[in-house]
């Protein structure tokens, strides 16, 4: 895939802010020393049924246009992926695993499971909205 | 202020994922590839490295919420990791969709944990 100038500056532009989101609810909604770490858990839920409905309507338009792709790498890959972060959930989960496993893995699992389904909820609902199943 | 910093750093994060991402990812395989379980993987590692060497030495706090929480945050993404495993699922069904979600979640816990040891001390 070639990359350009202007996409570089789309998924810049929009990691700053979906960290921007991130790092202010992180910093106003810290969790508990060894308790559920909520707020990582949300961001990561909610960021993935929003971008199972950026991923849907994209591949919704078909061809892709130069509009498609400013709001796939600005919102998808730059805000919503910027507003995500597995590295923080890794080590939030070892961790809580260190605490207590079975805290540890309620949390892991958790968020995979509640991650995917979240994701495949964002998909139907565009899809559903669209009149259409996949493309 | 540390929230511009870290937003700053995230930006630049997301570009690294994205220029990883176009740059290991042929073109040709219509957006699956393994290039975002690694860099999940690895910033899981560089997190832990990070969290470690701070549980040591709490005064690089701000610096690594700048670098953790910032340019690691954006860097890595659970959002593509959810999406990516439920399109494997749809298109090639449970075994691989599985198979992909476990691969990137022991991957980066095992990342994360040795990161830990070492930054916090272990070696």
């Amino acid at each position: 895939m070639s990359v350009s100038v202007h996409d570089l500056g789309l998924v810049f532009t929009g990691g700053a802010i979906g960290v921007g989101v991130r790092f202010a609810l992180e910093a106003g909604f810290p969790s508990a020393p060894g308790g559920w770490p909520t707020t990582t858990f949300l961001i990561n839920v909610i960021g993935s049924l929003a971008l199972g409905m950026v991923s849907a309507w994209a591949a919704l338009r078909g061809r892709e246009t130069v509009r498609t792709r400013a709001i796939r790498l600005g919102v998808g890959t730059g805000v919503i992926g910027g507003f995500t972060t597995y590295s923080t959930f890794s080590v939030e989960t070892v961790r809580l695993l260190g605490d207590s496993a079975p805290l540890g893995m309620a949390y892991a699992f958790g968020s995979i499971v509640l991650g995917m389904l979240a994701a495949f909820a964002g998909m139907r609902v565009i899809e559903g909205a669209a009149g259409r199943g996949r493309a | 202020m540390t929230i511009v910093l870290a937003m700053l750093a995230g930006g630049l994060g997301g570009v690294a994922r994205f220029v990883a991402d176009a740059t290991l990812t042929p073109r040709l395989t219509r957006g699956f590839s393994w290039a975002i379980p690694l860099v999940n993987v690895s910033g899981s590692l560089a997190l832990g490295i990070l969290a470690g060497l701070t549980s040591r030495d709490p005064s690089l706090g701000p610096a690594a919420a700048i670098l953790g929480v910032g340019f690691l945050g954006g860097y890595t993404t659970f959002s593509t990791a959810s999406v990516d495993a439920v399109r494997l699922w749809r298109a090639g069904g449970t075994r691989r969709s599985v198979f992909y979600a476990l691969v990137t979640l022991v991957g980066s816990l095992a990342a994360a944990a040795a990161g830990l040891a070492l930054g916090g001390g272990a070696l």
